[in-house]
C-alpha cells in the first residue's frame, strides 16, 4: 500500500482538503438512515408518496430532526455534514427534476449560470484548494 | 484459450446517457465529447477487433448496492442485468447479457489468488456500466458483446488502493489466460477523470494531472499504481478517485501497452471526460504468488 499506513493519519489528511467532505466510515454511520431514505426514492411508488407529503414520508425513517430539516430545505452542504453522500442524495434532487450540475452548483455559493460558465471555461482550478495547511 | 486483446478507459458521466437517449449527442455541447468516441466505435466493430466478452470495471452509484452491503470488489456471474432506475426511471437501453461461465471461472481463480471477491448473481446495473456501452456501441437493439460486471467500491472510504487494483488486474489476466474456450476478451476501466460533485470545492478540474494519468497508462511505467488516495482527492476532486478503476484495466494488460486512441474534453456536466484505447505490447503478468494459485489440482477444479 502506498501512502500513510496509519489509519488516523490517513483519515486526518482528509480534513485538510478545503470545501470537501470525504465519505468516511464515521460519516457513513452518521448518515446511514439519511442515505437509506434517499435510496428509497429509486422506486417510482415511493417517489409518488414522497412528493405527495415529504414530512410524513420522512417520519417513516429514524433520522435526526436536523437531518430531516436539511432534507426539506434541500441544504446539500448541511446534508453532507450530517452524513449524506452525494450519490444517495442524488435520488432526492433527481426526484426534484434537478440535474447533477444544477444540484451541485447549489453547494458552491454560485448561481447555476455562474457555475455552468465556470465549467465551460475549464472548471475550478486546483490552485489554492489542495491543502488548507500548506495553502496551495 | 481466452485472451485479453485490448483495454479501454472511459468516463461514465450519467449525462452522456441522457444525451444519447434524447438524441442530443451531436448537438453543440455534446458533439466534442461524442466525436472522440467515433474512432473507437469504428475500431471495435472490425471483425479482428470485436470482443466476445468485456470485463467492465465500474462503480455502482447507490443503485444495486445501498449502505446495507458495501463490497470492495464484486463480480457479476449472472445471466443478465437490467438497467437500474436511478431516480429518474431506467434508461431505455438493451438489457446487458452476462457470461456466467467465464465470470465464475474468473471469480474462482481470483479467490484462489487471494482476492476475496463478492459474487453477484442478480443486480441491476446503473450508468456506471451502461454509459460506457453507449459510448462504444451507440444504441443497438441488443449489445453486441457479453459483459462481466466488476464493481468496485469507490464511494465509502477507504476504497481499494491503486496498487491493489493493479494487482487485481494482473490476477484477472491470469484467470482469463487459464480459461479453455477461445474468446476475445477486452477489459474496460471506467469513471473519472477529475471531478468533484460535492461541497464548496465542487467543479474542480485538473487537466494537467489528468494528462499525466493518461500518459501513465501507456508503456512499461508502473508509477500510477503507487499514487495514494489523498493525491487523487487533492488533485482531481473527491470523485476523481474513480480513476483507481482504470488501474485494474491497466494491470490486466501486462508489462507494456501502446495507445491506439486518446481523447480528452472539458466539461461534461461537472466532469472532465477522458478516454483511451490501449493494446498490450507485452501482456506478461507476474505468476500467481499464492499456494492455491500454483496448485495444479485446485486450478484444474475451477
Amino acid at each position: 500500500m502506498s501512502g500513510p499506513r496509519d489509519i488516523h493519519e490517513y483519515l486526518g489528511a482528509f480534513e485538510d482538503i478545503p470545501g470537501t467532505r470525504v465519505y468516511t466510515a464515521a460519516r457513513a454511520r452518521q448518515g446511514y438512515h439519511l442515505n437509506q431514505f434517499a435510496m428509497s426514492l429509486m422506486k417510482a411508488e415511493n417517489r409518488t408518496r414522497w412528493l405527495a407529503d415529504e414530512a410524513t414520508y420522512l417520519d417513516e425513517w429514524p433520522m435526526t430532526p436536523d437531518q430531516k430539516a436539511a432534507v426539506l430545505a434541500r441544504d446539500y452542504n448541511l446534508l453532507l455534514d450530517l452524513g449524506g453522500n452525494i450519490y444517495f442524495l442524488a435520488k432526492v434532487f433527481s426526484t426534484d427534476g434537478l440535474s447533477f450540475l444544477q444540484a451541485v452548483s447549489t453547494m458552491t455559493g454560485m448561481s447555476v449560470e455562474e457555475y455552468s460558465a465556470m465549467m465551460n471555461a475549464g472548471g475550478r482550478s486546483p490552485e489554492g484548494v489542495r491543502s488548507i495547511k500548506e495553502n496551495r | 484459450m481466452a485472451r485479453i486483446t485490448a483495454g479501454i478507459a472511459s468516463s461514465h458521466v450519467p449525462l452522456l446517457g441522457v444525451a444519447a437517449d434524447m438524441g442530443k449527442d451531436r448537438d453543440a455541447y455534446f458533439t466534442p465529447i461524442f466525436e472522440g468516441y467515433d474512432w473507437t466505435r469504428e475500431w471495435i466493430a472490425r471483425p479482428e477487433v470485436k470482443p466476445d466478452v468485456v470485463i467492465l470495471v465500474y462503480n455502482d452509484h447507490a443503485s444495486a448496492f445501498d449502505m446495507k452491503i458495501i463490497p470492495t470488489f464484486a463480480i457479476g456471474c449472472g445471466e443478465r442485468y437490467k438497467p437500474a432506475d436511478e431516480g429518474w426511471g431506467p434508461r431505455k437501453v438493451a438489457d446487458v447479457e452476462g457470461h456466467p461461465d467465464l465470470a465464475w471461472h474468473i471469480a474462482q481463480s481470483l479467490i484462489l489468488d487471494e482476492f476475496d471477491m463478492t459474487i453477484i448473481n442478480e443486480m441491476d446495473v446503473d450508468h456506471g456500466l451502461t454509459v460506457p456501452l453507449t459510448m462504444m456501441y451507440d444504441a443497438p437493439d441488443a449489445w453486441p458483446v457479453k459483459v462481466i460486471p466488476l464493481a468496485v467500491n469507490v464511494v465509502t472510504y477507504p476504497p481499494p488502493s491503486g496498487n491493489r487494483c493493479w494487482a487485481l488486474g494482473e490476477a484477472i489476466a491470469r484467470a482469463v489466460q487459464s480459461y479453455g474456450e477461445d474468446l476475445n476478451v477486452q477489459i474496460w476501466g471506467t469513471g473519472g477523470m477529475s471531478h468533484q460533485l460535492q461541497g464548496p470545492r465542487a467543479g474542480l478540474i485538473n487537466a494537467e494531472w489528468d494528462a499525466m494519468f493518461l500518459d501513465g497508462m501507456v508503456g512499461t511505467t508502473q508509477k500510477l499504481r503507487t499514487i495514494p488516495h489523498i493525491e487523487y482527492l487533492r488533485e482531481t476532486g473527491s470523485e476523481g478517485i474513480e480513476m483507481v478503476m482504470w488501474l485494474i484495466m491497466r494491470g490486466a494488460l501486462g508489462r507494456e501497452t501502446r495507445a491506439l486512441h486518446r481523447h480528452y474534453h472539458v466539461p461534461c456536466s461537472n466532469t472532465a471526460i477522458g478516454h483511451i484505447v490501449l493494446e498490450p505490447v507485452d501482456g506478461t503478468v507476474p505468476p500467481s504468488p499464492t499456494v492455491e494459485g500454483n496448485n495444479a489440482a485446485a486450478q484444474a477444479a475451477i
